[in-house]
């Protein structure tokens, strides 16, 4: 590894961690890339994620609801059927009792609306000034859903379930005391059901959801993965104008701003008629077709509002707010 | 070298105002724009407002390019 | 308002680029300000443009023409809090960066405004990095100005603020760079108004456009710049936003706090009076003088051609250094570090595969 140390750059989901973990991780575990989920037999899913949020009560969600929702997103985007959840806590010496009942209240509600049982957990308290408050580790199981076998060619269809880029504003905007109001809300929910929904609808290729990173870093990996490329269309991206003002006010591109309740969907066929039955569920009313996929392996090409092209790399580091 | 993006002054407080960017608003100061009145849209860069929008330019400057370049 | 998206209105933006494929006449024109940079990447516009027309990113990214030494000095300190502009974070110093500095436990914070670390300095010795051109100087003063008026003496700034008219005059003045117009920073002219580039015609016959930052204003921008080429002028096609005289108020704000000075800047060396520095009355929110911080004169390292991108000799990919040492995520020289830099603009939106001129839309 050429950095000594670790920065804050190796955990933005983007060049910089995908470099850790190939040559910090990849090479001791004897496996081609680090993934957050499984298969394990035939049909088991297995799943981890760790939570780090600052701060830890956001508008439209906090680091429990973050933390269920992530984990039951990964087994549902693998095309698993979520069943049941272990959460870890790490809690900093001077956590408030009352805001662990919160969050862990927020735990349990999240679960009941994915329709996932919480299995078991663990609990470690670190010395004050060690963590953040608090920590937390979920792991989950799910079962795959029959006949889901990703593979995705040219001509396919790019849908997203919904506006992107309202979890990380909503987030940037309470940790930085932005100022921003009404306070934009992240859209941190559990999308299994959409999910079901989909794969009885259409043709699904593959799915992602778009959290660190962002769209544009998601396709990119899949653009990688399946030696495929896409095209896609601004004016067709679901963006809330909020997201929008916010975005240009910081300077930050939302298509690598974080999502935790959208999905990215490959799909084969009609997409059409996959978007109007997705947008009849709660968490579908902004789905959209995007983009398709193109023959040019790993290139991720974006048609602008005004007709040019224009190429979406790959996100390196976390997007911070400037001015210039 | 400066990202600067316009907004809408929704109220007016001593020197300062908040601003909608649509759908977003913040507080920002008026200081050099003493001029602002409500309504009026102002240029914000860094918390402050620096100028203030002219609409009647905006559609000039469009009728001209439209009488320019041709627009069918 | 709703006018600002009809600035990017497809058909017109096609009418225009027809119009500019027809230039025969080969025509260098630099683009000074960042964010230009930035939009003409964001929109694929260099892409549309036939081969006649070249442009050259020029200065105009105030952390790229930041110093090492101002980034040393800034990660050096440990006793304060120290408030950036998230630009900053990234930009490599000698030995790092201050994002590098915030995992070693220092405390440096990020923020929109200068009022920000206004806020802050109520509670802790807060330092400002106070970086910018004449956009965003006049909240800097006027944040200084707000610190003595509250007497919230925790406040200090460190600056490196620049002027553009000086840095125009001393590119224009050097025989390597061979410009033919320039696209005006249209949020510094808010401030200025058009009478500080005059000199531009005048003294060196080359024409500017203050120019707003939509497709159509840039892409008519450079048709204008065409068209006048032999008759060179300034031109104000950024009405909605820039008055002829600029913001009066905004340079009294400055004048009140803040005089100019000699300014290193990074890649073009010392420019005489390119730069603002704290009238003897606000001397004592100098972090320089209440931490005895000196900015030594760092080395730069030789291979790194940031100065003559700068400049617009060079083409971010023609240095040897571009797209294999220097990457935006291993940035070398400062025009890779701001994603606005000319550098790492180019990394991020012309260094590809995509359909030259007159092949794609």
């Amino acid at each position: 590894m050429k950095d000594d140390i670790i920065k804050l750059g190796h955990g933005s989901g983007g060049n910089m961690t995908r470099r850790l973990i190939r040559e910090v991780m990849n090479s001791r575990f004897d496996m081609p890339s680090m993934s957050d989920s499984a298969l394990i037999g035939e049909r088991m899913v297995s799943t981890i994620d760790a939570h780090v949020v600052k701060p830890i009560f956001f508008p439209g969600g906090d680091i429990g609801r973050l933390s269920v929702t992530g984990t039951v997103n990964d087994l549902a985007v693998s095309g698993a059927i979520p069943l049941s959840i272990f959460i870890a806590y790490i809690i900093e010496e001077g956590f408030p009792i009352k805001n662990l009942e919160r969050v862990t209240e927020s735990v349990h509600q999240a679960a009941r609306e994915a329709g996932v049982k919480i299995l078991g957990g663990d609990t470690k308290v670190v010395e004050h000034g060690k963590a953040d408050g608090l920590y937390l580790i979920t792991s989950g199981i799910g079962m795959l859903h029959d006949g889901y076998d990703p593979s995705i060619r040219a001509g396919d269809h790019v849908v997203v379930s919904g506006t992107l880029g309202d979890h990380a504003i909503a987030v940037i905007n309470a940790r930085e005391n932005l100022g921003l109001y009404p306070a934009p809300e992240s859209d941190c929910a559990p999308i299994n059901h959409l999910i079901d929904i989909m794969l009885q609808t259409a043709d699904i290729r593959f799915m992602r959801d778009p959290t660190r990173g962002g769209l544009a870093t998601v396709l990119n990996e899949i653009a990688e993965e399946f030696s495929a490329g896409f095209h896609l269309y601004e004016n067709d991206i679901p963006l809330k104008d909020s997201v929008c003002a916010a975005s240009e006010l910081l300077g930050i591109d939302p298509l690598y701003l974080a999502n935790e309740g959208k999905v990215v969907a490959i799909v084969r066929g009609d997409a059409e008629a996959l978007v109007s039955r997705m947008r009849k569920h709660p968490l579908g009313t902004d789905a959209s077709i995007i983009g398709t996929v193109t023959n040019e392996s790993g290139r991720v090409y974006l048609e602008t509002e005004i007709g040019s092209l224009r190429q979406l790399p790959m996100l390196e580091s976390d997007p911070l707010p400037r001015i210039c | 070298m400066c990202l600067a993006i316009p907004g809408k002054i929704l109220r007016m407080k001593e020197d300062k105002g908040t601003v909608d960017f649509d759908g977003v608003q913040k507080e920002i100061s008026l200081v050099f724009v003493p001029e602002a009145a409500l309504s009026d849209w102002v240029l914000v860069h860094t918390g402050y407002a620096m100028s203030i929008l002219s609409e009647d330019e905006a559609r000039e400057t469009l009728e001209l390019l439209r009488e320019r370049y041709g627009n069918d | 308002m709703e006018t600002t998206k009809n600035f990017r209105d497809p058909n017109l933006v096609k009418k225009i680029v027809g119009k500019l494929r027809e230039n025969k006449r080969p025509i260098r024109i630099m683009e000074v300000c960042g964010t230009h940079t930035m939009a003409i990447g964001k929109w694929g516009l260099r892409k549309m443009l036939p081969e006649s027309i070249e442009l050259i990113s020029g200065p105009g990214c105030p952390v790229c023409v930041t110093p090492a030494s101002f980034i040393d000095a800034l990660m050096a300190i440990e006793s304060a809090i120290v408030c950036v502009f998230g630009d900053l974070m990234r930009i490599p110093g000698s030995s790092g960066t201050l994002e590098d500095a915030r995992s070693r436990g220092h405390d440096v914070r990020i923020v929109y405004s200068p009022m920000q670390a206004l806020e802050i300095a109520k509670e802790r010795e807060t330092i400002f990095a106070a970086i910018g051109f004449e956009t965003t100087i006049p909240g800097i003063a006027h944040t200084i100005e707000t610190a003595r008026k509250q007497g919230i003496d925790n406040f200090s700034v460190l600056t490196s603020l620049k002027a553009i008219p000086p840095a125009l005059n001393a590119l224009l003045t050097s025989d390597e760079v061979q410009i033919d117009s320039l696209i005006l920073p249209g949020h510094v002219c808010a401030v200025l108004g058009m009478e500080p580039f005059r000199f531009l015609p005048e003294r060196f016959a080359v024409g500017g456009v203050i120019t707003g930052f939509e497709p159509l204003d840039i892409l008519n921008s450079i048709q204008h710049l065409i068209e006048k080429r032999d008759a060179p002028e300034i031109a104000n096609s950024y009405a909605r936003v820039v008055s002829d005289n600029g913001n009066p108020h905004a340079r009294k704000m400055i004048d009140r706090v803040l005089e100019p000075g000699d300014a290193l800047w990074r890649g073009l060396g010392v420019i005489q009076d390119s730069g603002y520095v704290l009238r003897k009355e606000y001397q004592s929110f100098d972090a320089a003088t209440r931490y005895d911080i000196v900015m030594a004169n760092t080395k730069e390292n030789p291979a790194c051609r940031c100065g003559d991108v700068l400049k617009g000799i060079v083409k971010p990919d023609q240095c040897g250094l571009f797209a294999k040492t220097c990457t935006p995520a291993n940035p070398i020289g400062p025009c890779m570090v701001s994603s606005e830099g000319s550098c790492a603009a180019y990394h991020r939106y012309e260094r590809s595969y995509l359909p030259q001129a007159g092949e794609g839309s």
